[in-house]
Formats: C-alpha cells, sequence, structure tokens
C-alpha cells in the first residue's frame, strides 16, 4: 500500500489551458495544481463547462490542436513531463501507462471495424503479455463480463447494446494495464443498473491492477462510492480538494456545498430538490474576483479580489475568502 | 446483405427497361426514319417499301417489342454513314480506347485526390491545405473543353512534351486523362477532406490514440477507413461525369473512343448509331452505379447486416 509521502504519480503543476498562445488568451482552465498517488482514486467533479474533459484530454495530450497549442505548466508523470513530450513519447505513454475512457462511449468505437480488430490493435501493443491475440482479447472482453466473448470478436459495434459497448471500450482502455486511467464521466450515458455494475467493474479491475484512476463527474453519489479525494472544478479552476468523508461532512467552499445540497438524498423528494441559482460563464465572460461571486448567496466586496488557495485542514484546500464553518445539516 | 444486392440488381434491371423505352420513343420523335433514311431524291414507292420493311407499319407497342428483342439480342440497327456496318460493331471498336481512358483517369484522381484530401485534413491550413482547396475550386469550374486545349497549347504545341493526339502509347493518355479527370480529382479532393476532417475529429479517433496507436495507423486505417464511405457513394456520379466528359476530351483529342462517335455520327445524322451509342452509355451508366450500390454494401457494416 502507498502512504501519503510517496511522490505522487502525476503531479500536476500550474496548468493551463488556454484559446491559443499567450496569457491574454481566454483560459478554459487555469492555474490547475492537483496530485495523484499510484491506485489512488481522485474524483473531479463540476458542472458541465467547468474544464474537467479539458483537464482530463490535457493529461493524455488530447487536446485539439489549438488547445493544445495554449498549454502551459507542468505535468510531471513518474518523473517526465508531459507538457514536454514529443510525439513519439506521447506515443508510448498513451494507453500503455496513462489510457482513458472518453465521455461519449457510444462514438468512441470506430463502426468500420470489428470489436476484435480495435481490440488486438492495443493487444499487439502490450509486449509483455504472452500468449495468443485471439486468447488475450477473449480474456479481454471476459475481465469486463461480455458474454460469449469469442462470438463478439466478430461483432460491429452497431451490433452491440449500449452498455456493451461501454464495457468493450473499457476493455480496450484497459488492455496495456495501465498506471493511470482517466474516466470521464463513464457512465452517464447508461441506465442506473448498467451503471452500477460497470462501476463496480472498474472499482474491482482497478483493485486487482493497483491503478490510479482520476474520475470525472457530476454526481457525488459516484464520488461517494469511487473516490479517496475530490476536486471541485468551477469555472476553469480547482475551488476546493479534499478527502471525500471530510468534503461530504464539511464542505468549506461555498459552491461546494451548493452543489452537495442538489444531491436529492433518501428522505428528499425529487422535485423539491434546490437547485444553484444561475449558470456558470462561459470561457469568455468569466467575473472578475472569485468566479463564483455572481451566484454565491455570501458574496461581499473582497470576493471581487480573486481568493487564493489556501489549507484549511490537512490535505483540504479551499478557494474561498469566507469559507463555511459549520458542518453539513447542522444547519 | 444478399437481399440489398437482389434488390439493387432488380431496380438496376427496371431503371434498364425505362431507359429503353425513352430512348425508343425519343427517337420516334425525332423525326421520320425514313425520310432521314432515303434522303430527299425518294420515290413514294422506295417510302413505302422502306417503312414496310423497317415495321414503321405496325402498331408502336409491336414496333417497340421488335426493338426490344432486336436490342437484346446486339442488333441495334446498321449505320447510315459508315458503309452500312452494324452499329453495335462501330461502338465495340471504339469501346476499349473510352474504357481505357475513363480507366486511367478514374484511377488516376483516385489516388491523388485522396492523397491530397488526407494530407490537407492532417496539416488543416497549411501550405497543402490551400492548395488543395484551391484545386477543388478550379477543378470544379473550369469547362473541360476549355482546358483541354490550354494543356494541349502548353505541353505539345509550346513545350513539345506530350503529343497533341493519337491512341497507344503511355504519352498519349496524359493530357486527355488529365483534362477528363480533373473534375473528379477536384471533387474527391474536397470529399475526402471535409470527410477526414470529421473523422479526425470524432471520438473514435480519440480512442484509437488514447489505446497509443502510431498516427500513421490512427491516419490512415481508421479516419480514412471512414473517410472513403462519401468516396464510394458518389463513384457512379463520377463515372457519370467522366462518360460525358468522354464526349468532349475525345473530341478535343481526337482520341478514338465512343464519345467521338458519338461527335461524329451526330454531325453526319447518322441515326441508329447515335441511338446505339445513347443505349450502351446508359447502360454502362446503371451498371456502374448498380456496382457501386453492392461495393456500398460490402465496405460498410451497418449496411451489411441491414439486408
Ligand atoms: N475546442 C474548444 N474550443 C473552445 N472552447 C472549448 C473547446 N472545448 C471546450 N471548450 C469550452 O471549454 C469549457 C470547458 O469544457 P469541458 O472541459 O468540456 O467542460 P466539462 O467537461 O467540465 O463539461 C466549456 O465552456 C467549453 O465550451
Ligand atoms: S470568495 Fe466570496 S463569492 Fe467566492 S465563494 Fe467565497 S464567499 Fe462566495
Ligand atoms: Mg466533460
Amino acid at each position: 500500500m502507498t502512504t501519503p509521502t510517496d511522490p505522487p504519480l502525476l503531479d500536476i503543476r500550474n496548468l493551463s489551458v488556454r484559446l491559443g498562445e499567450g496569457a491574454a488568451s481566454p483560459a478554459l482552465i487555469e492555474n490547475i495544481n492537483l496530485r495523484i498517488r499510484a491506485g489512488e482514486t481522485v474524483g473531479l467533479v463540476g458542472e458541465s463547462g467547468s474544464g474537467k474533459t479539458t483537464l482530463g484530454m490535457s493529461l493524455m495530450r488530447l487536446l485539439p490542436p489549438l488547445l493544445d497549442r495554449g498549454l502551459s505548466g507542468q505535468i510531471h508523470y513518474d518523473g517526465d513531463d508531459i507538457v514536454q513530450m514529443d510525439r513519439a513519447e506521447l506515443t508510448r505513454l498513451r494507453g500503455g501507462e496513462i489510457s482513458m475512457i472518453l465521455q461519449d462511449p457510444m462514438a468512441s468505437l470506430n463502426p468500420i471495424f470489428t470489436i476484435g480488430n480495435q481490440l488486438k490493435e492495443g493487444l499487439r501493443l502490450h509486449a509483455t503479455a504472452s500468449g495468443s491475440l485471439e486468447d488475450r482479447a477473449i480474456a479481454a472482453l471476459e475481465s469486463v463480463r461480455i458474454p460469449s466473448p469469442e462470438a463478439r470478436l466478430q461483432n460491429h459495434p452497431h451490433q452491440m447494446s449500449g452498455g456493451m459497448r461501454q464495457r468493450v471500450v473499457g476493455a480496450i482502455s484497459l488492455t496495456r494495464a495501465p498506471r493511470l486511467l482517466v474516466a470521464d464521466e463513464p457512465t452517464t450515458s447508461l441506465d442506473v443498473t448498467i451503471q452500477y455494475q460497470f462501476l463496480e467493474l472498474l472499482k474491482d479491475l482497478q483493485k486487482r491492477a493497483g491503478m490510479a484512476m482520476l474520475f470525472i463527474t457530476h454526481d457525488f453519489g459516484v464520488v461517494a462510492k469511487m473516490c479517496d479525494r475530490v476536486a471541485v472544478m468551477y469555472a476553469g479552476q480547482i475551488v476546493e480538494e479534499g478527502p471525500v468523508r471530510e468534503i461530504f461532512r464539511r464542505p468549506r467552499h461555498w459552491y461546494t456545498r451548493a452543489l452537495l445540497d442538489s444531491v436529492p438524498t433518501l428522505d428528499q423528494a425529487l422535485d423539491r430538490l434546490p437547485t444553484i441559482p444561475g449558470s456558470p460563464p462561459s470561457v469568455a465572460n468569466r467575473p472578475q474576483g472569485c468566479r463564483f461571486h455572481p451566484r454565491c448567496a455570501n458574496a461581499q466586496a473582497k470576493c471581487m479580489q480573486m481568493p487564493p488557495m489556501a489549507e484549511l485542514a490537512p490535505a483540504h484546500d479551499v478557494r474561498c475568502w469566507f469559507p463555511l464553518q459549520e458542518q453539513r445539516g447542522a444547519a | 446483405m444478399f437481399k440489398i444486392v437482389a434488390a439493387r440488381t432488380v431496380e438496376a434491371l427496371i431503371a434498364l427497361l425505362l431507359m429503353s423505352i425513352v430512348i425508343f420513343f425519343l427517337s420516334r420523335l425525332t423525326g421520320d426514319p425514313v425520310a432521314l433514311l432515303l434522303g430527299d431524291g425518294a420515290t413514294e414507292a422506295d417510302k413505302i417499301k422502306l417503312t414496310r420493311d423497317l415495321g414503321l407499319d405496325q402498331p408502336i407497342v409491336i414496333q417497340y417489342l421488335t426493338f426490344l428483342g432486336k436490342a437484346l439480342t446486339g442488333d441495334f440497327g446498321r449505320s447510315v454513314a459508315a458503309g452500312n456496318q452494324p452499329a453495335l460493331q462501330l461502338i465495340m471498336a471504339r469501346l476499349p480506347a473510352s474504357l481505357s481512358l475513363a480507366g486511367v483517369a478514374l484511377a488516376f484522381t483516385m489516388v491523388v485526390g485522396i492523397l491530397f484530401g488526407v494530407m490537407a485534413a492532417v496539416r488543416h491550413n497549411s501550405a497543402v491545405d490551400i492548395a488543395a482547396r484551391l484545386i477543388a475550386l478550379v477543378g470544379q469550374s473550369v469547362p473541360s473543353f476549355w482546358l483541354g486545349i490550354v494543356l494541349m497549347y502548353v505541353f505539345a504545341v509550346q513545350l513539345g512534351w506530350l503529343p497533341t493526339s493519337g491512341y497507344g502509347r503511355w504519352e498519349h493518355y496524359v493530357l486527355p486523362a488529365a483534362t477528363l479527370g480533373l473534375f473528379t480529382l477536384a471533387a474527391i479532393t474536397r470529399l475526402v477532406r471535409s470527410s477526414m476532417l470529421e473523422a479526425l475529429g470524432s471520438e473514435y479517433i480519440k480512442l484509437a490514440r488514447v489505446k497509443g496507436l502510431s498516427e500513421s495507423v490512427v491516419i490512415w486505417k481508421h479516419a480514412l477507413a471512414n473517410s472513403l464511405i462519401p468516396v464510394v457513394t458518389f463513384m457512379g456520379t463520377f463515372f457519370a461525369v467522366m462518360i460525358t466528359g468522354a464526349v468532349i476530351v475525345e473530341t478535343v483529342f481526337s482520341w478514338p473512343g465512343i464519345g467521338r462517335l458519338a461527335y461524329e455520327s451526330i454531325l453526319a445524322r447518322d441515326f441508329p448509331v447515335v441511338q446505339a451509342v445513347v443505349l450502351v452509355i446508359t447502360s454502362l451508366f446503371i451498371i456502374a452505379n448498380l456496382l457501386v450500390d453492392i461495393l456500398y454494401v460490402v465496405i460498410d457494416p451497418r449496411m451489411r447486416s441491414r439486408g
């Protein structure tokens, strides 16, 4: 088991992604600092548009060319800086070291080629494995519990159900036993039962392989189930980061609490759920100072300046001038 | 899959039948064949005799069925101008020249167009991309008779690198094939470029990269395979463009194909030959479209499992 003093597997420092080069271009994500240790699962939550996918894609340098040129900061992975890697190094990194389950699994499989073809492409690159390609492809489908895998290898994506495609994409992303998996809302398009099964499966695979995970979601229920720590993103910044249990019990940022309050609990009827008033700003219209102030119930004059990220408790950081004090539910 | 192919074949047969009806009646509308065949100095008795010989005194439906029956056995009538030769024989003598020219032009445009389209999409907004966009624009707006004359003037007359006309050696193919192919080259370049751009932004390309595949596999396998589907769907149109273009290009370069035969027989008012050429060209066109439809079903797995 790893301890908090081990050097992190992934150490993101001051990472920004701008719409083009130059510090004046609008930033999709800005000054991100985040560490992930081996075997650890870190959740990344926030409303849609806050920059979660952008952060995930930048770790594999899979942003569109314009955004990739606007990448600055460092992503230390096992001693190397991903931001400085050339194409050959990135090809080595992708799949084998870091892999990703993409946000839209239904569209992630190539419609032209069979499942077997697409699985074996990755398997072929996994030099250390033994056994025939066919056997390994079957084993990969079995590991995500696809029934009659031999026959399924001959299928094209459109011949499979959504849940099954999701699992095939999972199998493909995991074929080369990566040390870090970025899972970008891997279950949002699935219905609840299949969603639950897939999360169980991921957890199981992760435990067996000792893989670290950056788990992107906007669902706190999923965070509670999957993650050790969680980072909350708003308008391109991380506004709070800490251990999952602490954040649930005692959120410090006003946005985090508003998000948690909009999660249904068992004794709450769905139609009485509070939602956060207003909507998140677009990349070009982000406000001065604390990005959340136009929607914050506690906004004050000082909030017109950008609050720094500060450590309020061990390993619990918050970006707010007036952090919440009381425990949640204590009122 | 078999069902789709069978359905397409039946459709093609129906199209052929309809086409034969249209051509038959159109040819009856364009003038009295007896007057056409005999010329000005004929007597009334000659006319009556020929009318009976040609079966023109029969009801029109019978005439059509006779025409169809003969056409099916390869009898398209005889040439009026070229020493009473069977029309089909004239066409068959010219067909290899036309097919080889169209084949060379199509192969050249496919290879160059696909290469160009892929490079333009991969290096979006670079010099290659700008060149490709220019070709796409020019190639689809320049009339082929003008292009043919310009090419001939520059490369044959002024520079003397290539022959102005003739048939037989590879040098003879260069200018006519370039003229015939430019429009299709432009269309394929544009089609491949835009579908490659779309494919390169797709989720399955991201997954291919996530797997750690090399950039060449990502582009030439995953992106290109999807980008070729629209090209295949347009192949029938490209073929049609080449066939109709052949009349002009073959005339400009004195190419001994059926395009020039059509032109010559219209000038000579050689009516049975014109009709036969039109029949053969439209049949080729329908058959080409049938082949494209089948090819489409073969390459796109989503179509394949529907039948
Ligand atoms: N290629 C792009 N060009 C410009 N803006 C983009 C691009 N991709 C995403 N964005 C913008 O960046 C912001 C963050 O997007 P994203 O990372 O997808 O957020 P999330 O995954 O949290 O929903 C959004 O406002 C989105 O509109
Ligand atoms: S800094 Fe001010 S506006 Fe921002 S969350 Fe804290 S209290 Fe609200
Ligand atoms: Mg997203």
